[in-house]
């Protein structure tokens, strides 16, 4: 019951990211969607594994206090508040978000998976997250809501895992959240050059280079 | 002892972060590399069998790549304490570190047993190479660094579901982690078919953007048009062959599953779009660095094109990997060389090189013809193997389709390149002090005479290791051939 509690909220969570015009708002949806699935493995009923214990503390520490920090600190650097004439539209983006959730559905229900699986909800809601983060990199300017883009699409990825997560090695799960965080960090820097550069984090004006 | 391969580099990292004298900093680089290649060297002497429960080592294929990427940043190396020095206003600090991380990374990546390792490798990989792009510190630079940092850890977030989808695979088929390659190889037949269809396909689309297959390339031109030479050839020849190896690795899993037609199939669409795609922007192309990149996604769909037909032609794509980043390493830094002579790297401010810079001028010529297949570099002997290994397995119309497009390739870059070389000296080009020097040539030349001795004959024990290497590629477990860490 938690558990499908949970996805359900992080597929709502999906809607609220691409309908939202504030950047603080979405970067906090990203985070919560980061921690609900950070908590997954124990609503799954894996808190009697060591290492499964161990793996969401570090996921929801990442994920929930770590990544914000960065994202924070970004939004002071770039004091931009709001998502300014998106190159796809809110109502656009809503209808498309919908669309790819029920996409995601059917393609879901056309995987296998293996006989006794009880969570046959994590399919469809990592699709679904998945499309979520592609649709908020290709649709938005500003370069700190494409990484929240960036963000939502491991989550995506997170959540498929979840279907694997007693049996995935410690050691990979742990590089994964690691490159996750430097993979933002290094963005972060990125982003602040460009401020400075730019005078601006629009990436339109990313677009000197072409043939 | 591998595992000094890993910790040296990282190690020399560290240090050169440490180091505050530039001088001193750049010379930490041949150093290391010419260190890398030894130990690799003497690893790879000493073949022991290595225990299927080991999660590091050398095998015959990720030996080959690791050597190819060891032979380049040597080169790369010996030529970037002399460039350099050429632009002192430039602070290489971060440069020297993350070229050093690359190569800690680069042996992880060859040496990891698990795909999930190998994944965390590659993004890594990706991280660590997107300051080298920065270089430059201009609003240029920076719109092609943003451009590789998100469209590459898009892909590669790809290639982590592609992964996540095999191990389901895996899962389902009531196979246990840890399932290192050899356990997913030993135990194909099990495998659930949909999602290892489905993780192919993604770990093709991720690790290929990384290689910058097309239609996935559009991050290359930019990153290698704004780099220095020094990056663009560690690019093409360094990061590309690491996407690649990953990229084999799952290949050989799909092929071992018995789902290799399916897997070839995609492979030669792949390549036959990116040599076609890369035809496309080469004519006219007026900037001798983004011509580079075009050729390099021509190159690395030559490489998928070659392991999907098989046999003859999965073998030379192999040799192809050696020969295109040797002859790259000379294209790019010879371009470096033109580029830093002209203050300019486009076409009418850049002729006449063969007589403004004599050495660099023939470097650039040689190196076009080796790359497009000229007998008797090294290129030449791959490429045609792949063409005659495609006619004679009855991949009829690719086998064509792919000599047509070599030649018009040949045809586009010569257009840019005759005129780079030839062409008269323009009236309003800049003055500058840069002069070929030994120590920014002689490791090009170095460069060049290898490809030329590979064109010409092969040593005995690296074509044992190619073998090898072709056989594991095509998905048969039997001809193992590790290093114990």
């Amino acid at each position: 019951m938690m558990p499908d509690l949970l996805i359900a909220l992080t597929m709502l969570s999906n809607f609220s990211l691409v309908a939202t015009s504030r950047v603080s708002k979405a970067i906090q949806f990203a985070v919560l969607q980061g921690v609900l699935l950070g908590l997954m493995p124990l609503a799954m009923g894996l808190g009697r594994h060591f290492h499964i214990v161990l793996l969401a503390i570090a996921a929801v520490t990442v994920k929930g206090w770590l990544i914000p920090f960065l994202f924070r600190r970004a939004l002071r650097q770039v004091h931009i508040q709001r998502e300014v004439d998106p190159y796809i539209g809110y109502t656009v983006s809503l209808m498309l978000c919908a669309l790819g959730t029920g996409l995601s559905l059917v393609l879901a229900h056309n995987l296998p998976l293996k006989a006794g699986t009880e969570y046959t909800l994590l399919v469809p809601a990592s699709l679904a997250t998945l499309f979520t983060g592609f649709l908020l990199l290709v649709s938005r300017r500003k370069a700190l809501t494409q990484v929240v883009g960036y963000l939502v699409l491991e989550n995506g990825i997170y959540l498929f895992g979840l279907l694997l997560v007693e049996d995935m090695p410690a050691l990979v799960e742990a590089g994964i959240l690691l490159d996750l965080f430097v993979g933002i960090f290094v963005m972060g820097i990125v982003i602040n050059h460009i401020r400075v550069a730019f005078d601006s984090t629009d990436t339109r004006h990313l677009a000197e280079l072409k043939d | 002892m591998v595992w000094l391969l890993i910790v040296v580099p990282l190690l020399a990292a560290v240090l050169a972060f440490a180091v505050s004298s530039p001088t001193l900093r750049a010379w930490i680089l041949p150093t290391v590399g010419i260190l890398h290649l030894g130990i690799l060297l003497v690893a790879l002497t000493t073949w022991r069998t290595l225990p299927a429960t080991a999660w590091f080592g050398l095998d015959a294929l990720g030996g080959w790549v690791l050597l190819v990427i060891s032979v380049l940043f040597c080169i790369c190396a010996f030529y970037a304490p002399a460039y350099l020095a050429l632009r002192p206003d430039r602070d290489h600090r971060v440069l020297s570190t993350c070229l050093l991380g690359f190569l800690g990374l680069a042996s992880l990546l060859a040496q990891a047993r698990h795909p999930g390792i190998a994944w965390v490798a590659m993004e890594t990989t990706t991280l660590v190479t997107a300051p080298l792009i920065y270089f430059n510190h201009n609003r240029r630079s920076l719109e092609a660094t943003w451009k590789y940092l998100v469209i590459g850890s898009v892909g590669i977030a790809l290639a982590l579901l592609g992964t996540l989808f095999i191990a389901y695979a895996a899962h389902m088929g009531g196979l246990q982690e840890p399932l290192r390659y050899t356990r997913l190889m030993e135990n194909g037949a099990l495998l659930s078919r949909p999602w290892l269809r489905a993780g192919f396909v993604l770990t093709l689309v991720g690790y290929g953007t990384k290689m910058g297959l097309a239609p996935l390339h559009t991050w290359k031109p930019d990153a290698y048009g704004e780099t220095p030479g020094i990056v663009g050839a560690l690019l093409a020849g360094g990061v590309t062959s690491c996407a690649f190896l990953a990229l084999l690795r799952i290949y050989a899993v799909v092929g071992a599953a018995g789902e290799g037609a399916f897997a070839r199939e995609l492979m030669v669409a792949f390549g036959m779009l990116s040599m076609a795609w890369a035809l496309v922007f080469m004519i006219r192309q007026t900037d001798i660095k983004r011509l580079l990149a075009y050729s390099s996604v021509e190159h690395m769909g030559i490489l998928v094109f070659g392991i999907g037909i098989g046999g003859l032609a999965a073998k030379f794509a192999l040799f192809h990997l050696a020969a295109n980043a040797l002859v790259k390493s000379v294209l790019f830094l010879s371009a470096g060389n033109i580029h830093r002579s002209y203050a300019s790297k486009q076409l009418p401010f850049v002729t006449g090189a063969i007589r403004r810079t004599p050495v660099s001028g023939w470097l650039f010529l040689l190196g076009f013809l080796a790359i497009t297949g000229m007998p008797p570099f090294a290129p030449f002997l791959s490429e045609f193997n792949i063409a005659s290994g495609a006619l004679s397995t009855g991949h009829i119309l690719g086998g064509t389709a792919f000599l047509i497009l070599l030649g018009c390739i040949f045809l586009a870059m010569s257009e840019t390149v005759v005129q780079v070389v030839f062409g008269t000296p323009s009236a309003q080009r800049v003055r500058t002090p840069y002069k070929d020097a030994p120590a920014t040539t002689a490791p090009l030349i170095v460069a060049l005479g290898l490809a030329l001795i590979l064109g010409i004959w092969m040593p005995r024990p690296l074509q044992a290791m190619l073998d090898h290497a072709a056989t594991t590629v095509e998905g048969v477990l039997s001809a193992r051939m590790e290093v114990q860490p």
